[in-house]
C-alpha cells in the first residue's frame, strides 16, 4: 500500500497530528471571540474612503480541516462603493461565497475562521471592522443594515413553516420593536407584494413546496430585504431559475437597489448576468482576486488569461463560433497551493517571470487592476493595449444586432 | 399561401423516411393524479401534450423551454423509460419504439442512450467508474470478454478519462470528470442516438466548454445524432442544428437553429430570447417580460396555453387551440398571432 499512494493521501498519525494543531489554532481564535464585554474601540476603525460601504482589505479566511489548511480567501482586497452593484465572479471552489460569508461571519465556525485583514463596514457616522466584532454586536446588523439572498432556494427555506411565519420572523426579530403582529404581518403582505407575488395572502399561508422555483427565489429576496438593509449580499441567486424568471429577478433587485439605495455586492459564474447587473467586477481565482475594474474595463479590455479563457468559453447568443475555447487543466489543489502564479499551471500566455512568486497587483488605469506578470513591464501592457483596442467595436457590433 | 398549411391530420400513421432517424408524432404522456380515499384518478397531469418533430440523421436537436415544461419527460418518453405513453407515435429508424416486446425492446436499448441532467446523483456511488462503464457492455454482450478490458479502455480514452481512473469510485471525481463518465456510459454500447438531458447545467463555465467540445467531437467521430435538452439558449444555439421551443408540454416553435434564433414567430420564443443575459455591459435589451409563471400542466388554460401571459392575445386564441403550420420550409409555428 506504503507504494503508490493516491495523490493527497493522508495516514492516520499524520491527520491526528494536524486536527491537533487545528484545535489549537481555532480553540484560541474562538477564545478570542467569545470574551465578554468587548470594548468599542477594539472593533471601531476607519473607513479609507467615505464613499465605500463596504472595504474588504487583505482577507484572509482559512478553513483548519483534518485534511491540511484550506486557504479558501487568500488576500482579497476590494471595496463596495455606496449605492454600487459590484459582481464577483469565479469558478466554483474560488472563493465568491466564502467571500461574502466573512463579510456576513456566517463561516462554519470553528474550522472557518477570519486569521488575518479587515472588513471595514461603513455604519455612516461610524466604521467597524466586521472580522473583530463580538457575535451580539453583529447580530444588530445581521437582517438591518446587510442581509444575504442564499444561493438555493430549495434548500434555503425551511420546510416546515409557512413561508409567512419564516418572512414574519425576520421582521420581529430585527426591525419589531414596539411592533405588533398584525403590523409585522403587514409588513410582510407589503414586501411579498414587493417582490411581485401577487396572491401575498394566500402565499403567506403556504408551506414552501407549494411554491415553483422563481416564486421560493421571491420569498428568499423578501426576506433579505424586509428591513431596508444597505448591503444585499446576492449569491448566485439566480443560477437556479429559467431565463425568463431570471429576467424578472434582475429587474426587480435592480429596482428595489434604486428605491432605497443600496449597495449589491453580486456573486454568480454567469457573465452574461454580472454585465447586467454589475458597476464593478470582481473575478477571483483560487482564493485570490486576479483582476478587477469597471463592468467596461473588464469586458471590453480583459487583461488577465483567466478572464479571457472565462469569456470565451461561454457561448454567446448571436456569435457563431466552431469550437469553444476551453481552458485547460484545473484549479489547484486548495491544501498545497504552489507557491508561484496559481494560473500559471493552466495559462497559455506565460511569459519568463512567471516561475517566480505570485504576481503582485498591477495597476492598468485608475480603476482597473490585474495580477499578472504580462502586464509588469511596460512593453507588455503596450501590446495589451494595442490588442484589446479592436475589442469594442466588435462588442459594439454584436450589442446591435441582438 | 400555399406554405401556410396546417399540417395534416394528426392521427394519420407516420410513413418513415429514412432521412429521419426518430420522427415525433403527436406525442402524449399524461400523468394520472391519484387523490381520495380509494387512491382514485382524479385528474391528469399533461406532462406532454402533443410533440411531433422528425430528428436528421447525425444532427442536433436543442429542446428548451422553462421548468416544468416538460422537456426531460418528452426525451424519456421518446427513449420508453416512463411506462407507456398515452398517445402518438415514436418512430426510430422507421419501428414504432412502443410496439416492441419486451425482449426486443431490450435489442434496441443499446441504440438509444441517455446522458442524466445531474452527474452527481446519476452514478452509483458503490461502483467503480469501470464497472459502471462497462456493466451494459457486458450485458448486451457487445464485446467477448477478452477484448472487454482493453474496450472500456478505449472508451474512457475516447471521453478525455484516464483508463487508470477505472478502479475509483464516482466520489473521487469533480463535477466535469463525473460528467465524463456518464457520457463514457452511454457511448460505450455504440449508440446512433443519444438523449442529452442538460447535461451542461450543472457544471462551471470553463468545465461546460470542455464538454461541450468533447460532445461535439463524438458526433462527428461516431456520427451521433443528440437530442439536447437544455435551457441555457446561448449552448443550445452553439451546439443545436434544429431547436424545438416547448411551452406546457407542447411544442410551440421548430425550425433550423438560424431560423428560430434569427426569426422567431411565437410570441414565447420571443419573450425567451430577449430574457437571455448579453455579456456586453453596454447593449440595451428591450426586453419582453413575461407576467406571471406558467400554469399549472394539471389544469391547463383553453385555446391556446400561451394565451394568459400572451401580449397579442386575442378572442380565438382564447377558444380555439392552434395547431402546428409550416411559416417557411423547416420553420413550424403553433400560433394563431404568429405574423404579428
Amino acid at each position: 500500500m506504503a507504494k503508490n499512494k493516491p495523490e493527497g493521501y493522508l495516514s492516520g498519525r499524520e491527520s491526528r497530528r494536524i486536527s491537533k494543531e487545528n484545535r489549537k489554532i481555532t480553540s484560541e481564535l474562538e477564545k478570542k471571540r467569545k470574551r465578554k464585554n468587548v470594548p468599542e474601540s477594539e472593533y471601531l476603525t476607519k473607513m479609507h474612503d467615505p464613499n465605500n460601504a463596504v472595504e474588504f482589505d487583505n482577507l484572509h479566511t482559512y478553513f483548519f480541516t483534518d485534511a491540511g489548511t484550506v486557504k479558501s480567501v487568500d488576500g482579497v482586497t476590494f471595496d463596495v462603493p455606496i449605492g454600487k452593484t459590484v459582481g464577483v465572479v469565479g469558478e466554483s471552489g474560488c472563493g465568491k461565497s466564502v467571500t461574502s460569508l466573512s463579510l456576513m461571519q456566517l463561516l462554519q465556525r470553528p474550522q472557518g475562521q477570519v486569521v488575518e485583514g479587515e472588513i471595514r463596514l461603513n455604519l455612516g457616522d461610524k466604521a467597524v471592522n466586521v472580522a473583530k466584532m463580538p457575535d451580539k454586536e453583529l447580530q444588530h446588523l445581521r437582517g438591518n443594515f446587510m442581509s444575504m439572498i442564499f444561493q438555493e432556494p430549495m434548500t434555503s427555506l425551511n420546510p416546515v413553516f409557512r413561508i409567512g411565519d419564516q418572512v414574519d420572523e425576520v421582521i420581529s426579530l430585527h426591525d419589531g420593536e414596539g411592533k405588533s403582529e398584525a403590523e409585522v404581518k403587514a409588513r410582510t403582505i407589503e414586501m411579498l407584494e414587493l417582490v411581485g407575488i401577487a396572491n401575498s395572502e394566500g402565499v403567506y399561508k403556504m408551506y414552501p413546496h407549494e411554491l415553483s422555483g422563481g416564486m421560493r427565489q421571491r420569498v428568499m429576496i423578501a426576506m433579505a430585504l424586509a428591513c431596508n438593509p444597505r448591503i444585499i449580499i446576492a449569491d448566485e441567486p439566480t443560477t437556479a431559475l429559467d431565463v425568463t424568471i431570471q429576467a424578472q429577478v434582475l429587474d426587480l433587485l435592480r429596482g428595489l437597489k434604486d428605491k432605497i439605495n443600496s449597495s449589491i455586492m453580486f456573486i454568480t459564474h454567469d457573465l452574461g448576468v454580472i454585465a447586467e447587473m454589475a458597476d464593478y467586477v470582481v473575478v477571483m481565482y483560487a482564493g485570490r482576486i486576479v483582476e478587477k475594474g469597471t463592468a467596461e474595463d473588464i469586458f471590453y479590455h480583459p487583461a488577465h488569461p483567466y478572464t479571457i479563457g472565462l469569456m470565451a468559453s461561454k457561448p454567446v447568443v448571436g456569435k457563431q463560433v466552431d469550437k469553444l475555447y476551453s481552458i485547460p487543466g484545473k484549479v489547484p489543489n486548495p491544501i498545497n497551493m504552489p507557491n508561484y502564479c496559481y494560473f500559471k499551471d493552466r495559462c497559455e500566455m506565460c511569459v519568463k517571470q512567471c516561475n517566480g512568486v505570485y504576481p503582485c497587483e498591477i495597476s492598468l488605469s485608475k480603476t482597473h487592476k490585474v495580477s499578472c506578470y504580462r502586464y509588469a513591464d511596460e512593453a507588455g501592457r503596450r501590446e495589451w493595449e494595442k490588442s484589446t483596442e479592436f475589442i469594442p467595436d466588435s462588442e459594439k457590433g454584436k450589442g446591435g444586432n441582438a | 399561401m400555399g406554405k401556410n398549411q396546417a399540417v395534416e391530420d394528426p392521427n394519420a400513421p407516420l410513413v418513415y423516411d429514412p432521412q429521419y432517424i426518430l420522427m415525433v408524432k403527436n406525442l402524449k404522456k399524461h400523468f394520472p393524479i391519484k387523490g381520495g380515499m380509494l387512491a382514485r384518478t382524479v385528474g391528469q397531469v399533461r406532462a406532454v401534450d402533443g410533440v411531433t418533430f422528425n430528428l436528421k440523421r447525425g444532427t442536433t436537436m436543442g429542446l428548451v423551454g422553462e421548468s416544468g415544461c416538460g422537456k426531460t419527460t418528452t426525451g424519456r418518453v421518446i427513449l420508453r423509460l416512463s411506462g407507456e405513453k398515452t398517445d402518438g407515435q415514436v418512430l426510430f429508424n422507421g419501428q414504432e419504439v412502443y410496439d416492441l416486446s419486451p425482449k426486443e425492446m431490450r435489442a434496441l436499448r443499446p441504440k438509444m442512450q441517455i446522458i442524466f441532467q445531474d452527474p452527481f446523483s446519476s452514478l452509483s456511488p458503490r461502483l467503480p467508474v469501470g464497472e459502471i462503464i462497462g456493466e451494459a457492455v457486458r450485458e448486451h454482450n457487445l464485446v467477448p470478454k477478452a477484448e472487454f478490458n482493453d474496450y472500456i479502455d478505449k472508451v474512457m480514452d475516447n471521453c478525455g478519462l484516464q483508463p487508470f481512473h477505472k478502479d475509483r469510485y464516482p466520489h473521487e471525481f469533480s463535477g466535469g470528470q463525473r460528467q465524463r463518465i456518464c457520457i463514457a456510459r452511454a457511448l460505450a454500447l455504440n449508440p446512433e442516438f443519444v438523449v442529452c438531458d442538460e447535461p451542461v447545467s450543472a457544471l462551471d463555465v470553463s468545465i461546460q466548454a470542455q464538454i461541450i467540445n468533447l460532445l461535439k467531437e463524438l458526433q462527428e467521430k461516431y456520427k451521433l445524432t443528440y437530442l439536447f435538452i437544455s435551457h441555457d439558449l446561448s449552448v443550445v444555439e452553439h451546439i443545436s442544428d434544429t431547436v424545438g421551443v416547448m411551452y406546457l408540454g407542447n411544442l410551440v416553435e421548430y425550425g433550423s437553429t438560424e431560423d428560430i434564433f434569427r426569426n422567431p414567430l411565437h410570441p414565447y420564443t420571443k419573450a425567451l430570447f430577449s430574457a437571455i443575459p448579453i455579456p456586453d455591459p453596454k447593449a440595451k435589451m428591450s426586453r419582453i417580460v413575461l407576467e406571471g409563471s406558467i400554469p399549472s400542466p394539471a389544469n391547463p388554460p383553453s385555446g391556446c396555453k400561451f394565451h394568459t401571459r400572451c401580449q397579442y392575445c386575442t378572442e380565438k386564441c382564447k377558444k380555439e387551440a392552434p395547431v402546428q403550420r409550416e411559416i417557411e420550409p423547416g420553420h413550424y409555428v403553433v400560433c394563431h398571432q404568429y405574423d404579428k
